[in-house]
């Protein structure tokens, strides 16, 4: 039996390892995000959108780097915690 | 625009490019290039994901398809934004285990077995070859277009000659910064600083042309929008199995391409330089793709139709008599090709000769006379292998004629590399991942990559039969090409890329599942699934004490150099609580030898080089619980006990060390006092024996004198005695007077050997200089260390044992401190008197007592003690060594101070 880690964690560690959820959890995010035009752009749709279609690709894009580019400064901040890495891959 | 203004403005371009190198490779050798290990130019580096086929070929995409080249640039960007899963991972592993390239990786990984980095790096030149033809294609086309103002067809004159000058320049290029040396992680600096340049002017051409198409020749971004929903690409339609699959296959193809994980993981210097980069890269990306349909819908609005779609990035602006502009743009084009091709070979060249020459060369080495320069050995294959690749490539290129083949090949290439993914990314994830499988899922992976797409795109009856298209291979219809097991109506591209993974992954995870891994396999499974615990249960493949320290340091010095190896070695006998350059050989030290090995050979080979010296790797079984536990509870209660053994035998073998050295000193002590009275005797009773016959008189002529010149040169011999140890008193005290002045070593030198000359001067020595090196101005005491050089030349001159006898004096810099190396050829010292040399009386064989009394040495390293340096005997130099190290710029008596 491997010991848990502890139940409660202090404010900071919590919001941390939260952090690093949202990290993990961008790019799926993103791909949904991406894949979305599959549903409305097949070709039965006449209308002529295709600056619009590219509109919302970039849009999406940039939004996509914004937020990473928010959690890359707090991940950086504080890496390396001792034990939460391990504690979490063995699962 | 004249032809020939393009070709100087080409040249030009180049030779400044090969100023940033130059310059950068520079800057870093003196240790000041910290801006050029900035996440900013980490981030441009990894830019050469975006080829001149990108650069050209997006426009002709997005004329062609619509939206669908976006795909390219949005898988990046996922894997970009998810950095914390993968890349994160992937970098960590590289650098802990020193990977030099993505075959090394999954050599390693998969218990170092080097059948898998011949496939994989098989698989690369395969893929990689045609995508470098590509790219000569891309810049003589773009000549093309200059050469032949006005039309704006395929027209080219003289492809091939243009092609081979590109290809050649780039050989030379790659060869000159690539190969400089081996480094210990295989960075390369110059080249990484030229990337990046290339990086800001391909973003910089390709952004100014598309301001100018969008304000300059459009009315700003509403008219484009109108021209857009006007034009013919508005009429493409979303395939939803292309648009999800090449957007997956752009994902897999950033993180598997060879030469994205030479500058992803290979060039990385600092960890923390992912986060910035995983936001910054996928923003140059934007920025790359934001103006391609812009271009494309302004380009077929105004060129005629049938003008290749692909130039239109130069033709728009030629065609509205902005020849700076097109020129830019070509720059732009002619860079993205450049960096490609460079990073590429470099990459593949590494693979190549890490994987194929120099495991062939250890199998087939004449016996075990490891006799010359490894170094050169590995430097010149990869050269070799650099213009190899570049060969290839050049050849494909002039075969295939540049035709529309090569246009396709891109997306083809990226198949290619993606069979990589999962040995790759199971190889981080799971445990359970075996050589069996990986090899198993590679080999299926790139056979039904082959079949149903790389040779199929050369067109029917080219390799392929078309009777193979059309009815299948001996007629069975199932396995055609285009449409296996009857899966027909599906796009070539995601049809090849859907049954190549999936035989792939289903082989390489079956594979793993029923086959049992070695040790090895095990241990590395272990250190990169959980690469991340900093308690890593560092596994023992090697077993204690097997191997000889002096011959493993000869080893590393063909490898990695004398210098770096000399300082490993020291690093690591003081980790262990050891004076000198040898290290016990420890199981740790042999694991930590091996990673700085593997470094510049790649992981298999350094495992056989040392397996040699070491004897096989046995894993005992107390190794094999350890890797079998996988609770963590034991693991750490383990590497608790682990470390406090080895802090105890730390402190063991410094107290025993310490206690060596007592009973020595005592044992010395005892001696140094009969020496003293021995050798104060000796002269002391002949010239009392003489003087007692002069005084009874009465001797034939010639004698008094006689004797009196005998008790003469006695009395001589016991001032200097005394001298000699009044001057060792001094200097032990620190109470001596340094004379501090500026002084140049080659003429300390140059006075010392004249005056060493006389010890012996029968002998005929043949003295190796480098003066260029010795133009050093110390401030010191010259005459003090003159006489340092004295005594270790005339040593040398009295006891090396050659018949011609040679002495070769090496001068370095390192820091701020200044290195002289003194080694003859001669038989050396024994390892069990190394310690003892520098004491007081110690003379190696009473035979050869040539006149002193053994205090040399005792005076040299007490004179180097005040002048804040050291003398140390070097061992595995091929005779006797010594160095000495003192500082350039001596401030103070550091005794005075330390007193």
């Amino acid at each position: 039996m491997r010991p848990r880690g502890p139940v409660f964690l202090a404010r900071r560690s919590y919001r941390l390892r939260r952090m690093r959820d949202a990290a993990r959890l961008l790019p799926v995010a993103g791909a949904f995000l991406f894949l979305l035009p599959i549903l409305w752009a097949p070709a039965e749709t006449e209308a002529r959108d295709t600056a619009v279609d590219g509109a919302y690709l970039f849009v999406v894009w940039f939004g996509l780097i914004v937020v990473a580019a928010l959690m890359a400064r707090g991940l950086g901040a504080q890496e390396e915690e001792p034990g939460t890495e391990g504690g979490e891959g063995r699962g | 625009m004249p032809f020939n203004l393009l070709v100087l403005a080409c040249l030009t371009y180049v030779i400044f490019l090969f100023l940033v190198a130059f310059l950068a490779e520079r800057r870093a050798e003196r240790g000041r290039a910290r801006w050029l290990r900035s996440p900013l130019v980490y981030t441009l580096s990894l830019s050469i994901y975006c080829t001149a086929w990108t650069f050209y070929g997006a426009v002709g995409y997005a004329a062609r398809s619509g939206l669908e080249y976006l795909t390219i640039y949005l898988g990046p960007t996922l894997v970009f934004v998810g950095w914390w899963w993968v890349l994160r991972k992937l970098v960590r592993i590289g650098r802990t285990e020193r990977v030099t390239s993505i075959a090394d990786m999954i050599s390693s990984r998969y218990g170092k077995s080097n059948a898998l980095g011949v496939i994989v790096t098989m698989i690369c030149v395969v893929a990689a070859t045609p995508y470098i033809a590509l790219q000569l294609q891309s810049v003589t086309l773009s000549f093309g277009v200059f050469a032949q103002p006005g039309t704006y067809a395929w027209m080219i004159p003289d492809t091939n000659s243009t092609a081979l000058w590109v290809a050649g320049g780039l050989a030379l290029f790659t060869i000159l910064f690539g190969t400089r040396n081996l480094d210990a992680n295989e960075q390369h600096t110059g080249v990484v600083a030229a990337i990046a340049v290339e990086a800001v002017v391909k973003l910089v051409a390709l952004v100014t042309v598309g301001i100018f198409v969008v304000w300059v020749v459009a009315d700003g971004p509403v008219d484009i929008a109108a021209r857009i929903n006007a034009s013919a690409i508005a009429d493409w339609d979303l395939v939803p199995s292309r648009w999800a699959g090449l957007t997956f296959l752009s994902a897999a193809a950033v993180i598997t391409l060879p030469r994205m994980f030479q500058v992803l993981v290979v060039e990385n210097s600092d960890e923390r330089f992912l986060g910035t980069a995983s936001w910054a890269f996928p923003l140059y990306l934007l920025a790359m793709s934001l103006f391609v349909v812009p271009i494309a819908v302004v380009g077929l609005g105004l060129l005629p139709v049938g003008a290749n779609p692909d130039l239109f990035v130069l033709t728009v602006p030629l065609s509205q008599g902005q020849g700076g502009l097109a020129m830019l743009a070509f720059l732009g084009g002619f860079s993205s090709a450049t960096s490609m091709v460079i990073v590429a070979s470099i990459a593949l060249a590494t693979m190549v000769s890490n994987h194929i020459v120099m495991p062939l060369w250890l199998r087939l080495r004449p016996a075990k006379s490891v006799s010359g320069d490894v170094r050169r050995l590995v430097l010149m294959s990869r050269r070799l292998s650099i213009a190899a690749v570049l060969g290839l490539g050049y050849l494909y290129f002039a075969l295939s004629g540049g035709s529309a083949a090569l246009a396709a090949i891109g997306l083809i290439s990226f198949v290619g590399v993606a069979q990589m993914l999962p040995a790759m990314l199971g190889g981080i994830f799971w445990r359970g991942a075996t050589r069996i499988g990986a090899a198993a899922g590679l080999l299926i992976g790139f056979v039904v990559w082959a079949y149903t797409l790389f040779l199929p795109s050369f067109g029917p009856g080219a390799i392929l039969p078309l009777d193979v298209f059309l009815n299948g291979p001996f007629g069975i219809g199932w396995l055609r090409p285009r449409a296996l097991f009857g899966v027909e109506g599906m796009d070539p591209l995601i049809h090849a890329l859907f049954w190549s993974l999936s035989f792939n992954t289903a082989a390489f995870t079956i594979g793993s599942l029923l086959s049992f891994p070695t040790p090895i396999e095990r241990a590395q499974g272990l250190a990169f699934v959980y690469v991340f615990d900093t308690e890593r249960a560092e596994l023992r493949g090697w077993g204690d004490g097997l191997a000889e320290p002096e011959s493993l340091l000869i080893m590393a010095q063909r490898i990695l150099g004398d210098e770096p190896a000399l300082t490993f070695f020291e690093e690591q006998a003081r980790a262990q609580g050891k004076a000198g350059y040898l290290p016990d050989p420890s199981p740790a030290f042999l694991a930590a030898l091996e990673r700085q090995l593997a470094g510049s050979v790649g992981a298999a080979a350094a495992h056989a080089m040392i397996s040699e010296l070491a004897g096989r790797a046995r894993v005992t079984v107390d190794d094999l619980m350890r890797v079998a536990d996988e609770t963590a509870q034991i693991m750490e209660y383990s590497s608790q006990l682990e470390s406090q053994r080895a802090e105890l035998e730390r402190t063991a073998r410094q107290l025993r060390e310490a206690n060596e050295k007592l009973t020595q000193l005592s044992v010395q002590k005892d001696a140094f006092l009969s020496q003293i009275s021995h050798e104060l005797r000796t002269p002391m009773t002949s010239i009392r024996a003489f003087s007692e016959i002069m005084m009874e008189g009465g001797m034939p002529e010639g004698m008094p004198e006689k004797y009196a010149g005998i008790i003469h040169e006695e009395a001589i011999r016991l001032t200097r005695l005394l001298d000699d140890l009044l001057d060792l008193s001094v200097l032990e005290n620190g109470t001596v007077q340094l004379d501090l002045k500026l002084a140049n070593l080659s003429e300390l030198l140059d006075r010392s050997l004249r005056a060493a000359a006389q010890t012996r001067p029968e002998r005929d020595f043949l003295i190796h200089r480098d003066l260029p090196a010795e133009a050093i101005f110390l401030r010191t005491d010259p005459d003090r260390l003159a006489q340092v050089f004295i005594n270790l030349i005339s040593n040398s001159r009295k006891y090396c044992d050659a018949t011609r006898p040679e002495l070769r004096i090496v001068v370095r810099q390192r820091g701020g401190r200044v290195l002289v190396d003194f080694i003859d050829n001669g038989s050396g010292i024994p390892k069990d008197k190394q310690a003892l040399i520098f004491e007081k009386f110690a003379r190696l064989t009473d035979q050869t007592r040539a006149g002193g009394a053994g205090l040399g040495l005792a005076i040299c390293r007490e004179v180097m003690a005040n002048l804040g340096g050291t003398i140390t005997y070097l061992p595995g130099q091929g005779g006797a060594a010594f160095r000495v190290s003192m500082p350039l710029r001596l401030e103070k008596p550091p005794l005075a101070e330390a007193a």
